[in-house]
């Protein structure tokens, strides 16, 4: 089970409100790479992962991805409360996106595409699926690159370069799990009969 | 409001050390100094929620409240400025 805990793993806050960039950060709150497919992309695999440590790894970390998701939520709240629809209508992607959502928060990503489980794998091969979630890290920590060259708000910049650091080990926990599960894999095949 | 989020941001830093210590012995769960210091600080953020849920409101639903249920009470964690 979840439980909630009323606080948030990094005090996320903006300089000032800024709905064109809060547009932007969509990406990471309903895109391909977003902290919300991340966190059901580890989740959704944890059941059929069959070392000790890739199933710890893939619930610590999707777990975390989910505070991630709600950081990056609390920063689209931020920049875009209290700014008039007429406003919002002059900047392109946050008047659509106010059509249908008004200031509320919706997974799509920076384009208004809505989140879709297609975005994520879990194929079952747990080297397969550690591999996904490397790239999906790599992924993640570039589109965060992305968002930090085009900020201008310190405080903004501040707790995106906690969640990019964030990738990055993640990105390395993945991939020390890998090693691991190639250890189980071979010491496996050794304990199989030789088939004659 | 300055000393509640002067205290919560305590709790951020210490539990964020927590939670990265256990992605590391999730991969690592025979490195004793690393276990050591996690235990360690899993002690230090225990007793600074309890502080901080004595003076200022529960932090999850599986605590105990004073009347009325306290689990409603503003503010939420997207509703706080956590520097001023």
């Amino acid at each position: 089970m979840w439980i909630y805990k009323k606080m948030l793993e990094y005090p996320a806050d903006v300089e000032r409100v800024d709905p064109l960039y809060a547009s932007y950060l969509f990406a990471q709150f309903g895109g391909p790479d977003s902290e919300l497919s991340a966190g059901l992309r580890y989740l959704s695999q944890a059941w059929t992962m069959p070392i000790p440590e890739g199933k710890a790894t893939l619930i610590s970390i999707g777990t975390e991805e989910l505070a991630h998701w709600e950081i990056i939520g609390t920063l689209i709240y931020k920049l875009t409360k209290g700014v008039p629809a007429t406003e919002l209508a002059k900047l392109g992607a946050p008047g659509a996106h106010y059509v249908q959502h008004d200031r509320a928060l919706y997974p799509h990503d920076a384009s208004g595409v809505p989140w879709t489980a297609a975005y994520i794998q879990s194929i079952g091969d747990p080297v397969a699926d550690l591999h996904e979630d490397m790239a999906a890290e790599e992924k993640a920590r570039a589109t965060y690159e992305h968002l930090i060259d085009m900020a201008r708000d310190a405080k903004v910049i501040a707790t995106l370069s906690f969640l990019r650091e964030r990738e990055i080990v993640h990105f390395q926990r993945f991939g020390e799990t890998l090693d691991l599960l190639y250890e189980y894999i071979d010491k496996s095949a050794q304990k199989e009969p030789v088939e004659k | 409001m300055q000393n509640r989020v002067r205290m919560l941001r305590k709790i951020q830093m210490v539990q964020f050390a927590v939670i990265d210590l256990n992605l590391y012995l999730n991969t690592h769960p025979r490195d004793r100094r690393a276990l050591d210091e996690h235990n360690r600080l899993v002690a230090e953020l225990d007793k600074l929620e309890e502080e901080y849920v004595q003076k200022y409101g529960i932090l999850t639903a599986f605590s105990s409240s004073p009347a009325p249920w306290q689990w409603i009470d503003d503010p939420w964690p997207w509703e706080i400025n956590y520097s001023r």
